[in-house]
């Protein structure tokens, strides 16, 4: 009990937790993966409009609502850091930003990559595609800000301002962009949403959805549990972590 | 199975390129964001014993000194 | 010692920002000259036909502006983090918001405002038909102070980094976005014979949003700087 609330047990309290759901998380996500994806590209049937090519759908969606869901997750780990000012929650802006800029990435790559045979270029001005592309500048933005100090605190705290004045403005940007897209091109329908779809093409949708969730849990463990030792790498348990015995020869 | 043999699986009905381009770069990206994790705790390891090894450098240094102070102060 | 209230400590700050600015006045023109330059440009780059210019002269004069706004936040705070003024407007007796949002006005009447009275000069260069000229004053007479307001959270991030500039560009100019789209979205209107009116009332809500939040951030970013 004490130990828990002291504060130099906090980090190695929560790098142990992390360290018993990291492998649970991996599998989780291993599997769902593998089925979503499998099931999506292999069993589900062609898209009467778009035949095969809407099987990208699988990685695009998930990904997309991650990319957002993640920045929700900073955002919130950032009201956490500097409300409380608790340093794990520092740690996760951290751990969190690179995931959603990967995922962010994967939707942007995978919503181009769809763009070319839908609408015969690699880049539309979609409205999803704009405000993921914005969204994947605000990441870098934060990321860039957390490494540009030579004081990690002072980093992840400008970081954190950051990421709620980001978070304040995603709706809005959000918004904004979905106007716009609108005012510019009526005529173009958003193929990315459909308004209803059979339950052989939503089953595995859910499944490969569920798989992303548990992906993002496990990286954001792993880089979370990385940042935890690298702060605390001074520390005999740290050391310990790492494989080097504190007592050898001392 | 929604296809009747591998090659139509991998043809697509001609959006093969498309699919795969677009799965095997979303794949690679999130595998290179696990391996950078990997190799992240690889080198904090390493950093580790590093500081380790210096601090038992810095130990025995410290004894050696000492030890020739007493020898100094017998003489 | 004394009990200088809230007020007197507001306008006591905000007078000095005035004069120490007015002594530097390179520091006000600059900005100003560049977005005369930036504007000069295009015409060179695409030619000088009516039709293509009256398109994108909006989106030039809006461009320039950003980038302009950008160019001068340095001033905000720089000079007082480094003669540690800024330490002393921590440890003042009023709410750093407050004081925060001093800074942001004075900053906005000598960046802002100037913009706005330039604005015509761009648009007759860009040859913007004249019935905008109105709407495009007003839009950035709305816009300006957010302008202002945004640069202030950015600039009160980085002023601790000594070379914040290009890391301040990739922080605030995603979060421009929305600005700039209904800013360019009601001179359009304007141009096709619709009423702007909704986007005016839109940028008018993102400016008193943009003005409630932002000093909060403004002092929270200035107390994570200077310790």
């Amino acid at each position: 009990m004490w130990k828990w609330l002291h504060p130099y047990a906090k980090g190695e309290a929560t790098y142990r937790l992390l360290g018993a759901w990291l492998p649970w998380l991996s599998a989780l996500a291993a599997l769902f993966v593998a089925v979503g994806l499998g099931w999506g590209l292999f069993y589900a049937p062609p898209d009467y409009q778009q035949g095969d090519s809407y099987r990208i759908i699988f990685i695009h969606v998930p990904a997309a609502m991650f990319s957002m869901g993640a920045y929700t997750g900073m955002a919130i780990a950032a009201l956490i850091a500097l409300v409380w000012q608790i340093r794990t929650a520092e740690w996760a802006i951290a751990a969190i930003a690179p995931v959603g800029a990967v995922l962010t990435f994967v939707a942007l790559f995978t919503g181009a990559v769809w763009g070319k045979p839908m609408w015969g270029t690699w880049w539309e001005w979609d409205a999803r595609l704009t405000s993921e592309l914005i969204l994947l500048f605000l990441y870098i933005g934060v990321l860039a800000l957390y490494y540009a100090f030579n004081d990690a605190r002072t980093g992840a705290k400008a970081a954190a301002i950051l990421a709620l004045v980001g978070v304040v403005n995603v709706p809005i940007i959000h918004f904004s962009v979905y106007w716009w897209n609108s005012l510019h091109q009526g005529a173009t329908i958003t193929k990315f949403e459909k308004p209803s779809m059979p339950v052989e093409m939503l089953t595995p949708l859910l499944i490969s959805i569920a798989g992303f969730l548990f992906l993002t849990a496990a990286l954001v463990t792993q880089r979370l549990r990385n940042e935890i030792l690298k702060q605390e790498l001074h520390r005999p348990w740290a050391q310990q972590q790492l494989g080097v015995e504190a007592e050898h020869g001392v | 199975m929604a296809f009747d043999s591998w090659q139509e699986a991998i043809w697509m009905g001609g959006y093969g390129f498309y699919v795969w381009l677009s799965f095997g770069v979303s794949l690679l990206a999130i595998a290179i964001l696990v391996v950078h994790g990997l190799l992240t705790r690889k080198k904090l390891a390493a950093m580790a014993v590093q500081e380790q090894q210096r601090k038992q450098r810095l130990a025995r240094r410290q004894q050696q000194e000492r030890a020739q102070r007493k020898e100094k102060g017998a003489q | 010692m004394n009990n200088a209230s809230t007020w007197q400590l507001l306008s006591a700050i905000m007078r000095r920002d005035l004069a120490v600015a007015l002594r530097r006045r390179s520091d006000i023109i600059n900005p100003l000259l560049f977005v005369v330059i930036v504007v000069t440009l295009f015409p060179l780059a695409v030619g000088p036909g009516p039709d293509i210019l009256g398109r994108i002269a909006t989106g030039v004069i809006w461009v320039a502006a950003l980038l302009s706004a950008l160019l001068g936040s340095e001033r905000l705070f720089r000079d007082d983090f480094l003669d540690g003024n800024l330490e002393q407007l921590v440890l003042l007796p009023a709410p750093l918001p407050v004081l925060a949002l001093g800074k942001i006005s004075v900053h906005w009447l000598l960046s802002g405002l100037p913009l706005v009275i330039l604005a015509p000069l761009c648009a007759l260069l860009l040859k913007l038909p004249i019935d905008a000229w109105g709407i495009l004053m007003l839009t950035l007479l709305i816009g300006t102070p957010m302008l202002s307001a945004m640069t202030a959270v950015g600039a009160a991030l980085t002023v601790s980094l000594g070379r914040g500039g290009a890391l301040l560009s990739l922080l605030l100019l995603p979060l421009f976005i929305p600005l700039l789209i209904f800013a360019a979205a009601a001179v359009e209107s304007t141009l096709v014979g619709t009423s702007a009116y909704g986007h005016v009332l839109l940028l008018a809500g993102l400016m008193l949003l943009t003005l409630t939040l932002a000093p909060l951030a403004v002092a929270a970013a200035i107390r994570v700087s200077v310790n």
